[in-house]
This record gives C-alpha cells, structure tokens and sequence, in this order.
C-alpha cells in the first residue's frame, strides 16, 4: 500500500546550464501533478551545472516516482533530497513596512531581536532584509502583521546538506 | 570539409544508416528538401498526404525493422502536426527523429509566418527535443538525438532547426555515431533471490510487455517459460512475443485479457512483470492487482518501479540480459496443479459467434490469418477492431503486431502500415481499421497509390464508434452520444477515385473472394467488411474493476 503522509520535502536538482532546463524540469513536476511551493535557481562552482532548488509536499512513495522521473531529463545531472536532520535551509526576505516617527523604533527593536537588516529608509517606510529558515521569516512577518506591509518578497528556500 | 548545414543533417543520417525518411515539405524545409533532392538516390524520402501520417510511418518502419524512424516537417503547421505521432511514439517507447524546420533566427520570437516553438509544444510528448540556431551545434546535435532515441528506454526526439543554418555553412567534423548509453545491468545478487522466489512458487505468472519486444528477447522469454514452467499473459504492446499457439501462452491481460490470464494473476502466488508497466488498462483497480501474490518487477526504466503498483522486489536491467542470467539459475520443474487450474479457466474462453451468414470479428481475423503467413505485419488503428486484432489473431512472431499502446491513436494503422511495408517490402502488410479510425487518415490512401505498395486494408465497419458505442450500451443507458454519425462514405468508390481497388464484403464468401483478389495485386486494396453494431469486444473488465467484475458474454 502506498504511504499517504504527505511531508514537505526540499530537494536539489543539478541540471546542465543551458536553455529552457528551468521549464524542463518545472513542466515535468506540473504535469505529473505536483504542486511546488517555492523554487530557486543558481549557479555553482562548476559554470556547466546549474542548482534548483525545490520545496514541496509530497508522499514518500511519490517522492520516490519524481525523483527518478526528473533523473530521466536529459538535461538534469542529479537529484538529491536535502533531509532536514542533516542539510541547512535558507531562504532571503525583503519586507517594506510603513514606519513613520512613532512606530519606527518599535520596527526597529524587532528587527534587531531577529537579526535582521534595516537596509533601506525613508520618511514613511523601511525595507528591512532578514535571511533565516521559513519558520524564522514566517514568524518575522507575523510580527510585522500589526503594522502595515507594503510589499513582501521572499527567494524560497535554498539549502545545503551538512559536511561530506 | 565545409558543408552546408542541410547537407550535414543528410552527412549524419547516412553515417546512422537511415536510407529512408518520411516527411512533407515546406517554405522553411526548402533548403532541406533541396538537399534530399540531392541525395535522392542515398535516402528514399516518402512524401505522404499529412505530416501526421509521416510520423506514424516512422513510427511503423521502425516497429517492423528496428531501424529507427526519421521525419521531416516544415515550420509551423507542419510541425504541429507531427505532436499526436511524437506523442504516440512517446507513450509505446518508440525511436524516432523528428527533424523540423523553423522560421529563420532573426524572426523567432516575432510571431513570423509558420513560425512556432515546436520545441515547447513537444517538450511533453518527446524523449528530449533541441532548438538549433546556431550551425556549430548542428552535428553533434543530430549525432546526440540519435543517440538518445536509442539508449535506455527508447523514444522520439525532435531537432527544430532555424532555416538560416539550414543555408549556411559550416566544417563536418564527420565523426561517427556515438555510442549509447550503456544499460543498467542486472545484478548478480537479485537475480538469484529472484531465482530462489521463482523456485519457491507454487502458482507463478509472467506478466510482459513492450520491454519484451525492444530488447529483443523474445526466444530468451519462450526458453524461460518453458524451463520454469509458468504461464505468460502480455500486453497489447508484445503480442507475438510468444507463440499464439504456446500453451503457456494465456493471450492479453487486463481490460479486454482473456479470463485464464486475468484469473491467473489474481490468484497467483508470484507475478513476474517484465517490461511492462501496470497501466491502467492491465492493472484496473491498483490495489487489488495481484493481491495474493510476491510482485516482482524487471525494467530498464527505475520510474516504472512501484509507479502504479507497490512490488515486492525489482531489477532494473534490460530484459535480455535478467533471462540470460535468470535461465541457468531456475530449475526445471512442473506446475501440474497451478497448470490444471490454468486449463480449467482457457476452457472457459471458447468463444463461439453466431453462424447466421454475416461476417463476424473473429471470423474476419481468422479468415485474414489463414490467407497470410508467418512474416506478415498485421497494422491496426484503435477502438474494438484493435482490441479483436490482438485476441484473435494468430501471432506467431515479434515485430509482427504493430498498435498504438498508450496514446490510443486513432488513426495511427495507415501511416503506420506504409512505414512498415517501405520498410519490409518483402513482407505482406495487412492494415486491419475501424470505418471511425479509417476516416481520420484514409488520406494517406494516396500515398501508398503513390509509392504502389500492397497494403490490404480491412475495414471492419459497424457504422459507429464501436468501443465508445459499446461503453455508451453497458454504462450509459444506450444513449449513443455521437457516435452513430449516419455516414454515406462509398468505400469502393472511394477506393477508385484514390486510384487504387476497392472490395466490399458481407459474408464470408465474399470476404474470401475479395481477400484472394487483393492479395494478387500490386498496389493498394481496401476490403470493407460489414459487422452488426451490436458486436462488443469481450471479455471486458470495466475502469478501475476486478476480476470479478469480468463481463464474459
């Protein structure tokens, strides 16, 4: 029988650095039926193979099926799954919130409990910059909720598995 | 040597062997078409009626010959019209090189005349597909294409190549075919396990398909099944890989299997899968396949393990090399009771039709059977023709049976029967189609006019959408939604104006008279043979059913 828990899952998937690879890989996902939640993509030290980063939910027996589906790609090197015991997550937020003369510092004190970055500054807002794991973000912006965001953009999340 | 980029495209299929191609031009292919004009007495170029046609022919040529298929289309709608061929190629895991023609770079993206990303439509329904603009990369793309129609799982690949590298000019390396990728190898450990289950079953199975038949190990299966001891069931997709007349041979599993195999698979205590893939037309209801039964599954493809249904053990390897490794490993031995229990439900399946002077399916395929021989390719569209084509014909050979599997493509037999004969002109081709099928590319009558060869076309014609009409009689109350379309088609006389002889036939009488008509001319026949609309394909398990949902007669 098939496993039916569903468990968010972040897996890397090299691929060869050339066009279209991105919808390769992202239709692939799309019309075998899964629903990705975030996605990056970078370069790494080898110039030839790119890194996509995929965050999604999915069952262990339909991990499986994905998985060795994208390794049929002609374009994609290898895929692994980042487990979450042994890899490092990341994700990078910039938020604009509306920060006039009374509320400022206010912001600002919780930025600095978050370690975060007021990385721009006007008269009626701040864009503050914060890099952390989904829940560190996610918790952030929560905080941010009693004062007014006015535009939020998050990368998705992009790890790395632990030592060797 | 500097060669113009469409004479490297024909400098690489000779160094791969093609000798024939199949295609249809167009303003971007000129240059292309202006150097197979050149080439014309090194590569034969069939010119069909429709681009979808063409790709079916490679497709068939293919099947019939193992040498993979080449097409060519123009920009646009000629490459659009090759996406059902891909995709039907796609599905049954069939080599093909798609070569098409697109706009020239400098108008990509501009929404030019014919201009289409052929590329991204296709990127679904092909193995891989490349989009040259660039003639430094023209060789060792074509060079990869072939290569990768070929390893592994095999399957289509499109090349849409810009006309301005069609012109242009370039050095032709002339290197020589890549070598493919190298198959996953059966494991030494698993395979004896695999050998210590079979040894150990009491009620085993072999479930087979296509994989079968690309790996050409059809007398590997019958040695194996001979020595083991176990009965075979098979897909639509490696009908002939065994004997019609084995007895071992249980004929089709699943929807439309016969009821010994679909019987033998839920009771059995082992299932072997091989090169098959649990579709939804075998393995109905997933979780109730093979219930009491160890699963074990042998494939070259890793995604094919546990996609559909959960086994219990897997190989991942060609099949030739499991039953090369296998054979030594398995004992000799005799399933007396499991055998007797076999014959008990093949004793069920006589069928027997009505003796009431009209011509009946079964009669008609024996009929066709017993006026051709052993190295005869039987071509079928898709829909209940199809389904009788495979129950009753009597397959003797792999290579023999040429279908669309997956996709269903009606539509498919003609392009797919003229592949075939081009590719075996030694070979009587018999396209065995539905009067629905045949209307969606009977155009292709003209090109097998023009290239005259033999194809004997048998048109079972109930006058509706048989398969869709018989799902509408058993599950929707008879009502019979577009698929009694009330036609006046003149077949014989269509026959003439196509320039080619056309029969028709109610009885069995005049199916003989006009089959041994056919078989003496030199260009094409059509025999239109009149069927009650009430015929169904039996037995049959409805979508998503089990064996005991089996509706025998």
């Amino acid at each position: 029988m098939r496993d039916m828990q569903i468990k968010k899952e972040v897996v890397s998937v090299f691929v060869q650095n050339q066009a279209n690879v991105l919808t390769r890989v992202v239709s692939l996902f799309g019309r075998r039926g899964y629903n990705i939640d975030s996605l990056t993509v970078s370069a790494t030290n080898n110039p030839e193979i790119s890194r996509i980063t995929i965050v999604f939910n999915v069952t262990d027996s339909s991990l499986k099926q994905i998985l060795t589906q994208t390794e049929k790609l002609e374009v994609v090197e290898d895929t692994f799954v980042l487990e979450s015991e042994n890899s490092v997550y990341r994700e990078l937020l910039l938020v604009k919130v509306e920060a006039k003369d009374d509320n400022r510092g206010k912001i600002k004190e919780i930025v600095e409990i978050y370690r975060g970055k007021i990385i721009d500054l006007s008269q009626e807002s701040m864009i503050i910059e914060l890099t952390g794991v989904t829940e560190k973000i996610d918790g952030l912006l929560k905080l941010l909720e009693k004062y007014k965001i006015l535009d939020v953009c998050r990368t998705g999340v992009t790890g790395l598995s632990r030592g060797n | 040597m500097r060669l113009l980029g469409a004479q490297i495209i024909t400098e690489v299929l000779l160094d791969h062997g093609v000798d024939t191609v199949f295609g249809y031009p167009g303003g971007a292919a000129l240059n292309v078409y202006d150097q197979l004009y050149k080439y014309r007495d090194k590569i034969k170029h069939i010119m069909t009626a429709h681009e979808q046609g063409a790709s079916h022919a490679a497709d068939g040529y293919y099947r019939a010959t193992g040498k993979t298929g080449v097409v060519f289309a123009t920009s646009g709608p000629g490459a659009t019209n090759l996406v059902t061929g891909l995709a039907t190629a796609n599905m049954d895991s069939i080599p093909m090189i798609a070569i098409t023609s697109n706009v020239p770079d400098a108008f990509i993206g501009r929404d030019a005349f014919q201009e289409i990303c052929i590329t991204g439509i296709t990127m679904p329904v092909t193995k891989h597909n490349f989009f040259i603009n660039n003639i430094a990369e023209l060789e060792d793309t074509l060079r990869l294409a072939f290569k990768i129609a070929n390893s592994g799982r095999k399957g289509p690949v499109l090349i849409d190549i810009t006309k301005d590298v069609t012109a242009d000019s370039h050095e032709f390396e002339n290197k020589k075919p890549l070598d493919l990728k190298e198959d996953p190898k059966a494991d030494d450990k698993t395979v004896s396990e695999i050998a210590n289950i079979i040894n150990g079953a009491k009620r085993p199975v072999i479930y087979f398909g296509g994989g079968v038949t690309a790996s050409d190990a059809c007398e590997e299966m019958a040695e194996f099944i001979e020595k083991a001891d176990i009965p075979a069931t098979y897909t639509l997709m490696a009908a002939g890989v065994i004997g019609y007349d084995n007895p071992k041979n249980l004929g089709l599993i699943g929807m439309h299997g016969t009821i010994s195999s679909n019987h033998a698979i839920d009771k059995a205590d082992l299932i072997l899968a091989m090169g098959t893939r649990f579709s939804d037309r075998v393995a109905l209801n997933p979780q109730n396949f093979g219930k009491k039964a160890n699963i074990v599954q042998i494939d070259i493809d890793r995604s094919e393990i546990d996609k559909n249904v959960s086994v219990d053990k897997s190989c991942i390897c060609d099949i030739k090399d499991f039953l090369n490794k296998i054979l030594p490993m398995v004992n000799r031995t005799e399933h007396k009771n499991w055998m007797r229990q076999i014959g008990e439900w093949k004793d069920r399946e006589k069928i027997k039709e009505p003796d009431d002077g009209k011509l009946h399916p079964k009669m008609i395929m024996e009929t066709i059977c017993d006026k051709t021989d052993k190295d005869t390719i039987y071509v079928t569209d898709v829909g209940q023709h199809q389904m009788w084509a495979a129950q009753y014909i009597k397959h003797k050979n792999t290579k023999k049976f040429l279908t669309s599997g997956g996709l269903g493509t009606m539509g498919y037999g003609y392009g797919a029967a003229i592949g075939a004969q081009i590719g075996k002109m030694d070979s009587r081709v018999i396209h065995i189609t539905g009067d629905g099928s045949f209307h969606m590319n009977l155009n292709e009558a003209a090109t097998a006019v023009t290239e005259n060869i033999p194809i004997i076309t048998v048109i079972l014609n109930n006058s509706v959408l048989g398969m869709v009409y018989q799902w509408q009689t058993l599950f929707y109350e008879s009502r019979y939604s577009s698929t009694v379309p009330r036609r006046k088609t003149d077949y014989v006389k269509l026959a003439e104006g196509f320039g080619l002889r056309g029969y028709r036939a109610e009885n069995k009488e005049e199916l003989h008279e006009a089959f041994e008509k056919a078989l003496l001319e030199d260009g094409p026949v059509w025999i239109e043979c009149i069927i009650p609309k009430e015929e169904r394909v039996l037995p049959m398990i409805p979508g998503g059913g089990n064996v005991e949902d089996m509706i025998v007669g």
